[in-house]
């Protein structure tokens, strides 16, 4: 039987504030356990939350980016359960109305299509602390840190059909929130957390299977393997005739596989009711214009823009706005050189592999965008070929200097003096009597790509250095 | 209507109340009072009434985003029943 697999996501994005949502305590990563927990945090008694005006800005942000409606009136609601690191017993959310609404983003795939994934809603709330077990023998060790940090908790509409949709969503809010500046968008510090809705059910069907959610998927790999992993888990069961548990289950990267969490006693019984201790937020249209100030361009009017602008395909223009960091760079190389097309080559090829292989973040990047569009002049005034220029590129990331001072230290220049070019192109002619024969032999038709083989020798002869087109011509004249 | 007394355990459960068996029935009492309560005040018409959730008449004021609250773990910890490196001990909750 064919299956259907249907996937909605939940991602937890933490707001890049500087303090907690409801106290002043302050949210560094890595700061000593418990030095940045106080009464609020630690839900001593008499205390009251204060919202941060921030976090309700950068939410506001994220509702007016996907299209949302934003709520003019919005409530925060208790969210009870018990557990070491809530310490009030009870987490602040919202349940009934949520700060941002209904909106949508796009997806664009590798072959341009495009597909749209809805967001049911995205709410405010705080974040739990951490436990730690195993350490203290028959203890566990609570650092409230995290507690009361503010995370916008984003839910989508079941409307992804594979792990690969799921991945590119999940892609596509990182890259939203971190260019509205309203999440560092850092996976491994748990900055952006997704957990994943997925169920299967026969291909036609309406109703939707039995779902599971996935925890512990930090990473977008995890989130894809996880979710391959337990559409087949389901569908083995369905086939074998057995039947779906609506569990928790947490995906272990070490077996790749998901595994039940250990079953609760009973169902989740939240008992949500709006918070007494905070009155209802009310946004007004002032709110939503000075929170949407300096709005950076949109990922998706950048992408449009790349293509008109510069004639890129949407798939490239996507894969270079994938963070605004690389397309302020590629916008930058392009001011400096003209020429988007190689731009584009160049940033996501080379430059872009170069950083990764050396795990740089693109600010560390020893080659400046000034010092690649110096480099990117030189193809294009064909000193060098695009061959040596990937050479010339390596001296320049190990600090060997700029383009050019690498191309005279190492002799690169292109020769295309065609005397020098003339003697090479004899040589190999004179030393290759059967392949001439060949190619004289040979229909017009294949004798493009017989010629191949005579300009590879002379690029060998000279080490790279002579001009590939000089070579053509000579040897289309010479050969007859 | 009384309310079962499954119900009340199950009330108690989520409350992590350690009930004692002969607290139940007064709690059934109790409880199924309030619910009774509940009922009468369902039976008013609230169509087209917006929910309240909140009865002071007033909105939430925003505080500005800035640290004010400095370290002070020494002090919160002088007072709790065990720390170890900096963290608060608590009974193991997972095995």
């Amino acid at each position: 039987m064919p299956w259907e697999t249907v996937i909605g996501l939940e991602i937890h994005t933490q707001l890049a504030t500087c303090s907690k949502i409801f106290s002043g305590s302050a949210i560094m990563f890595g700061a000593e356990p418990n030095t940045q927990a106080a009464l609020v945090d630690l839900g001593m008694p008499g205390v009251l939350p204060v919202l941060n005006q921030a976090a309700v800005q950068m939410a506001v942000r994220f509702g007016y980016a996907i299209g949302a409606e934003i709520a003019s009136h919005s409530v925060f609601a208790r969210k009870h359960y018990f557990y070491p690191d809530l310490p009030k017993g009870y987490q602040i959310s919202q349940y009934e109305l949520p700060i941002v609404g209904r909106g949508v983003v796009s997806l664009v795939s590798e072959d341009g299509a495009t597909k749209s994934v809805g967001v049911t809603r995205a709410h405010l709330e705080e974040d739990a602390g951490k436990s730690l077990h195993d350490v203290f023998g028959g203890m566990s060790g609570i650092d409230l840190n995290r507690a009361g940090t503010p995370l916008l908790e984003i839910v989508s509409e079941p409307d992804m059909r594979s792990a690969a949709e799921a991945v590119a969503y999940a892609r596509k809010i990182h890259r939203i929130v971190t260019c509205i500046g309203i999440c560092d968008g850092n996976l491994q510090e748990g900055s952006f957390r997704c957990d994943a809705n997925v169920s299967v059910r026969p291909l036609g069907q309406e109703q939707l299977g039995t779902r599971t959610e996935l925890k512990n998927l930090n990473s977008f790999r995890f989130l894809h393997k996880a979710i391959q992993f337990e559409v087949v888990r389901q569908i083995n069961i369905l086939e074998e005739g057995g039947r779906i548990v609506q569990e928790t289950r947490l995906y272990d990267a070490e077996r790749d596989e998901t595994r039940s969490m250990r079953s609760k006693e009973e169902a989740n019984d939240y008992r949500y009711f709006p918070d007494p201790d905070l009155l209802p937020l009310v946004i007004d249209a002032d709110f939503i214009a000075t929170a949407t100030t300096n709005m950076p361009e949109l990922p998706d009017a950048r992408v449009a823009r790349f293509q008109q602008v510069f004639g890129l395909s949407a798939y490239v223009a996507d894969c270079l706005t994938s963070r605004r960091a690389l397309a302020d760079f590629f916008e930058s190389v392009v001011a400096f050189c003209g020429d988007a097309t190689l731009v584009a080559n160049w940033v996501l090829g080379e430059f872009s592999a170069t950083l990764n292989k050396a795990d740089l973040a693109l600010a560390e990047a020893p080659v400046s965008a000034a010092d690649l569009a110096g480099l990117l002049r030189r193809i294009q005034d064909q000193t060098i070929s695009g061959k040596i220029a990937k050479q010339v590129f390596a001296a320049m990331w190990q600090g060997e200097g700029t383009a050019d001072a690498v191309i005279a230290a190492r002799g690169l220049k292109q020769v295309t003096d065609t005397g020098a070019l003339a003697a090479w192109v004899d040589e190999v002619i004179a030393a290759s009597s059967v392949q001439v024969a060949n190619y004289q032999a040979a229909a017009a038709e294949k004798r493009p790509k017989m010629i191949g083989f005579f300009v590879g020798q002379v690029m060998k002869k000279s080490r790279g250095k002579a001009n590939p087109q000089q070579v053509n011509q000579l040897l289309q004249s010479r050969l007859g | 209507m009384l309310l079962p007394s499954a119900e009340v355990n199950r009330i108690a459960q989520l409350a992590r109340l350690h009930l004692q068996p002969e607290e139940v029935s007064g709690l059934q009492q109790d409880l199924s009072a309030m619910l009774a309560l509940v009922r009468q005040m369902q039976a008013v018409d609230t169509q087209g009434v917006q929910p309240m959730a909140h009865p002071l008449a007033m909105v939430q004021r925003l505080r500005t985003d800035q640290v004010t609250e400095q370290n002070q773990r020494a002090a919160y910890q002088a007072v709790a029943p065990q720390v170890d490196e900096g963290l608060y001990l608590v009974p193991r909750v997972v095995e």
